[in-house]
């Protein structure tokens, strides 16, 4: 086995061992920032600390578990930095929860139903490990997925479950429960594009006119990317959010121009989006509006920019190392629990946290777009760069937003920000790069005839798989 | 797809490094700068809700901050609030005035000489705490003023300054009609708002501290500079013949100006000394005349007036002696009318001018900055800020002013056993208002440990001079007796 690896080239090791080590320091961090919480808020260590380690230690020991199982060489880095992430995110809506509570609203449970979301994300993660053995089985239901993923785009213009909450008609109610569609359509319109992407590349790939070095794509093939185009727009104007267009499309963009090796994509697509922008600067208003907060935010303080510009002065005041928990004041920003929970972490924790905060998911991208350069498969590919593109999309749009580098625009901080249909579409996430990556590390089956395992005197026949 | 993905890797790399160095910019450089928004309700609650040092009067601390049971943690109390407020000012969610302004980076901690105290806050992690202010102020000074201030008939305003004539400290300072600064360090923001408004718009103007903040005519106390120039000029001493009579023409003009009492000052001519005892306003008026704008101007304004010397306290309006006065305006301000206007400290100043020979010392009211262990951190250093006579007039000066006191119009401040220098003084505004009546005095004469100016206008005060100081004399000589008395 070790000379057939040695003649294959490169065999990934399992490092099921270090993912464990990496673990513990991420329940470290999860479970110290929960022990901090009490200490800085209440000035005594939570009394429910070591049930509340317990069953964050049980839900990622039950992850790492089903990894050995059933994914044994998947990325031994993504599920430590989710784990890191997904606790201090807790932490830090409890601690927002102690002061709202402080503060004489009602009982303020956000950390709890977080935990609970939570504990939904873990299971789908560890069904999604066990149920989907192979990532090319996807590759079968792209257009069921892509009708998914529009029907959940629509779904919140229905009149009975559609729900508007903040000016964003985002939402549906079912049982109870609100529910942002979008966060699920994202993954179904990544497992679309790719199904699609892979088998239309060769099309999509072909020269049209030459421009300045540049190939563009052919008149004829611009299909897809209008009709992608038209569906940001459509999520922009009617849902009345900015943040969901601009990933959807530049995430479309991303995947058409790694499928088809074709610069020419991105200068159409950002052509298409100059002219979006610029048509939703002049016609719509909020989209002016927002501009203009962005550019100015000094200027509409104490008004509309009430929220970035409370944001800018809690992060400010954080400093290199922050207030510490407890000690700043981050209820003052409206939302510091689901959109604004980088600017507690910035007011609390300071600009370190927050830089390695950005390091984290930096590193989830990183072994994302790793795991797309190494699968062997054109759809798997697809599906590693979609969905490390979501999260790379989103984390910029939404910290950048709220650290004032471009205009704000609502969308939640994977893993961090309250909110369970987020966190639950973004553990699937994780558990899809982990099934892709498994895929990719595993050593290349043997190929060799069933029959004469016990011959050890042939040499092993080579093939090249790529 | 390989090549596109690294292109992607690169994109996003670039995307992330963005990132990385916004939040840098934002919460390493622009930090400051957001700090310093005057809108930053997170400064204001920090700095409201931090355990702030006391401002000490001797061992006694005249405003401290007690533990409360509410968000911010810490109430600002003043202990006697009426009577220190124009000194202490308030501290306010909104605002501070006074000492609590001037000194609110030792106070708030926040202060660069304070740095050993934050660093070890800081390592053993224990709240920040403010430095203590210690002030010049003599408790027993300040008492004899406030007392005096309160105890005025009827509906009296007035202020009171004392000082140290050899250093310039203020021993007391004391302004009526006041508030309670108790009443802006609440935590009932709304209360606190009203408050200021309500006292704001109170005609008798008690947010004002009329020791430093209120320049009234100085009348005849102003005779105290008239004759130092006239001394100065080096034609006169104590015992020169100068001009008495019944009344001075103005020049320029047909106007004739008399004596209070419409008397002759004893005489057609008469000693400068006779002339300050009797407050002969023909004299001043001709010496004021004779030595002309420039010459008055230029004396006034060695003694301090035209500008401003306290460092401490927000809110001091300068004195002025303008310098393009016509001759009759100018023979007026010989007695402390037309355009010449003075407070309290101004007049203070000049009597503690006289009294440490000439030198005029830089009021303040800070005397130590101290850590929160009471360390003392910094102390304020006397300065002189000019000399406004030689010391030969200053002793001339004080010669005329004892005699003042002991068989003149001063005579409300005498002290048994102890050389006094003092002069009244009553100054005529516009008609339907009451004069103000002036008393400025220093003691004792031949070894100066304090000198007081005091200002009252009231509907009880007398038009005359001796009305005048009655009202102000005891209020000064309770202040001397309080600083020489052990």
């Amino acid at each position: 086995m070790s000379q057939t690896g040695s003649l294959m080239g490169f065999v990934h090791r399992r490092r099921r061992g270090a993912e464990l080590f990496l673990l513990v320091l991420a329940l470290a961090v999860g479970i110290g920032a929960y022990a901090a919480v009490g200490l800085g808020v209440e000035g005594a260590v939570p009394t429910d600390l070591v049930g509340y380690g317990g069953w964050l230690t049980g839900l990622i020991v039950a992850a790492h578990v089903t990894v050995r199982i059933v994914a044994p060489y998947a990325d031994p880095v993504l599920l430590p930095l989710v784990a890191a992430l997904n606790g201090l995110g807790l932490a830090v809506i409890h601690r927002l929860d102690l002061t709202y509570e402080a503060l004489g609203e009602d009982q303020h449970t956000f950390a709890r139903q977080q935990l609970t979301w939570m504990t939904l994300g873990v299971v789908l993660f560890i069904g999604a490990l066990f149920l989907l053995r192979d990532h090319r089985v996807l590759q079968r239901f792209t257009y069921t997925a892509g009708l998914i993923g529009i029907l959940l785009l629509v779904l919140p213009f229905l009149p009975v479950i559609g729900n508007k909450i903040n000016g964003a008609r985002i939402w549906i109610n079912v049982a109870g429960f609100s529910f942002q569609p979008g966060e699920v359509a994202k993954v179904m319109l990544v497992i679309a594009f790719s199904g699609y992407l892979v088998l239309h590349r060769d099309a999509l790939a072909l020269a049209g006119r030459r421009v300045v070095f540049v190939d563009l794509p052919r008149g004829r093939d611009l299909g897809p990317i209008m009709a992608m185009f038209g569906v940001s727009m459509m999520i922009l104007v009617l849902q009345n959010d900015l943040g969901s267009s601009l990933l959807f499309f530049g995430l479309f963009l991303a995947m058409l121009y790694v499928s088809t090796e074709r610069a020419g994509w991105l200068v159409v697509g950002g052509l298409l989006f100059g002219a979006g922008a610029l048509a939703a600067y002049t016609f719509v208003g909020n989209v002016q509006n927002r501009f203009d907060i962005w550019l100015h935010p000094m200027d509409y303080y104490p008004g509309v920019s009430y929220q970035p510009v409370e944001a800018l002065f809690g992060m400010g005041w954080g400093g290199l190392i922050g207030r510490g928990l407890g000690n700043g004041f981050p209820e003052r920003v409206p939302f510091a629990y689901s959109d604004f929970i980088l600017a507690t972490i910035g007011e609390e924790l300071g600009l370190t946290a927050v830089m390695a905060i950005i390091v984290c998911y930096g590193l989830i991208v990183e072994r994302a777009l790793r795991i797309a350069l190494i699968s062997r498969d054109g759809f798997g590919k697809l599906l590693a760069v979609g969905l490390g593109s979501i999260v790379a999309l989103q984390v910029f749009v939404v910290i950048g937003g709220v650290t004032g580098l471009i205009p704000l625009t609502g969308l939640t901080t994977p893993f961090l920000s309250y909110g369970g249909s987020s966190l639950v579409a973004n553990w699937v996430i994780i558990a899809l790069l982990l099934r892709i990556s498994d895929q990719a590390r595993r050593p290349a089956p043997r190929l060799e005839p069933a029959d004469d395992a016990s011959d050890d005197s042939e040499t092993t026949q080579v093939v090249k798989l790529r | 797809m390989n090549k596109p993905i690294r292109v992607v890797s690169v994109f996003c790399l670039v995307l992330f490094l963005a990132l990385m160095v916004n939040a840098t910019y934002l919460m390493y450089v622009r930090a400051d700068g957001l700090s310093d928004d005057p809108r930053n309700r997170r400064i204001i609650t920090a700095t409201f809700s931090r355990e702030r040092g006391a401002i000490l009067v001797g061992k006694e601390a005249i405003a401290r901050s007690v533990p409360s049971n509410d968000k911010y943690k810490f109430q600002r109390t003043y202990s006697e609030p009426f009577k220190y407020a124009p000194i202490t000012g308030y501290f306010s969610w909104y605002s501070q005035t006074g000492v609590e302004r001037s000194q609110n980076s030792v106070l708030a901690g926040d202060d660069s000489r304070l740095f050993v105290t934050r660093l070890v806050d800081l390592l053993s992690n224990t709240d920040p705490k403010g430095g203590n202010v210690l002030l010049t102020i003599n408790a027993a000074a300040q008492d004899a003023a406030w007392a005096g201030l309160e105890n005025l008939p009827g509906d009296a305003q007035g202020a009171v300054v004392a000082l140290e004539p050899t250093t310039g400290r203020v021993l007391a300072m004391a302004s009526t009609p006041t508030f309670d600064p108790n009443g802006f360090a609440s935590h009932d923001f709304t209360a606190v708002s009203d408050l200021g408004k309500l006292l704001n718009a109170d005609e008798r103007e008690p947010l004002i501290n009329r020791a430093i903040g209120t320049t009234l005519p100085p009348g005849s106390t102003f005779k105290l500079v008239t004759a130092a120039a006239a001394i100065e000029s080096g034609n006169y001493d104590a015992d020169s013949m100068v001009p008495g009579g019944y009344r001075f023409q103005l020049p320029q003009s047909d106007t004739t100006i008399g004596n209070y009492d419409d008397g002759n000052c004893g005489g057609r001519r008469i000693t400068l000394t006779q002339a300050l005892q009797v407050s002969c306003n023909v004299t001043f008026l001709t010496l004021a005349n004779e030595l002309g704008n420039d010459a008055m101007a230029e004396q006034a304004e060695k003694f301090g007036f035209n500008d401003t010397s306290l460092e401490d306290l927000a809110g001091q309006a300068q004195s002025l002696y303008p310098r393009d006065m016509d001759a009759p305006q100018t023979a007026m301000s010989g007695i402390g009318q037309s355009s010449v206007t003075a407070t309290p400290l101004q007049m203070a100043m000049v009597a503690a001018a006289i009294a440490n020979d000439g030198d005029v010392m830089r009021p303040y009211v800070v005397d130590e900055v101290r850590a929160p262990n009471l360390s003392v951190l910094d102390r304020t250093d006397t300065q002189s800020i000019s000399k406004a006579i030689s010391s030969t007039t200053a002793d001339e000066l004080t010669k005329m002013l004892v005699a003042t006191v002991a068989d003149g119009t001063a005579a409300p401040a005498q002290i048994p056993g102890v050389d006094v220098a003092g002069k009244t003084g009553t100054a005529q505004s516009s008609g339907d208002r009451p004069p103000y009546a002036w008393f400025v005095s220093f003691a004792p004469a031949d070894d100066p440990k304090v000198a007081v100016a005091v200002l009252v206008q009231s509907s009880d005060t007398s038009p005359d001079e001796i009305g005048g100081g009655a009202l102000g004399g005891p209020i000064a000589k309770a202040i001397m007796e309080a600083v020489i008395t052990p």
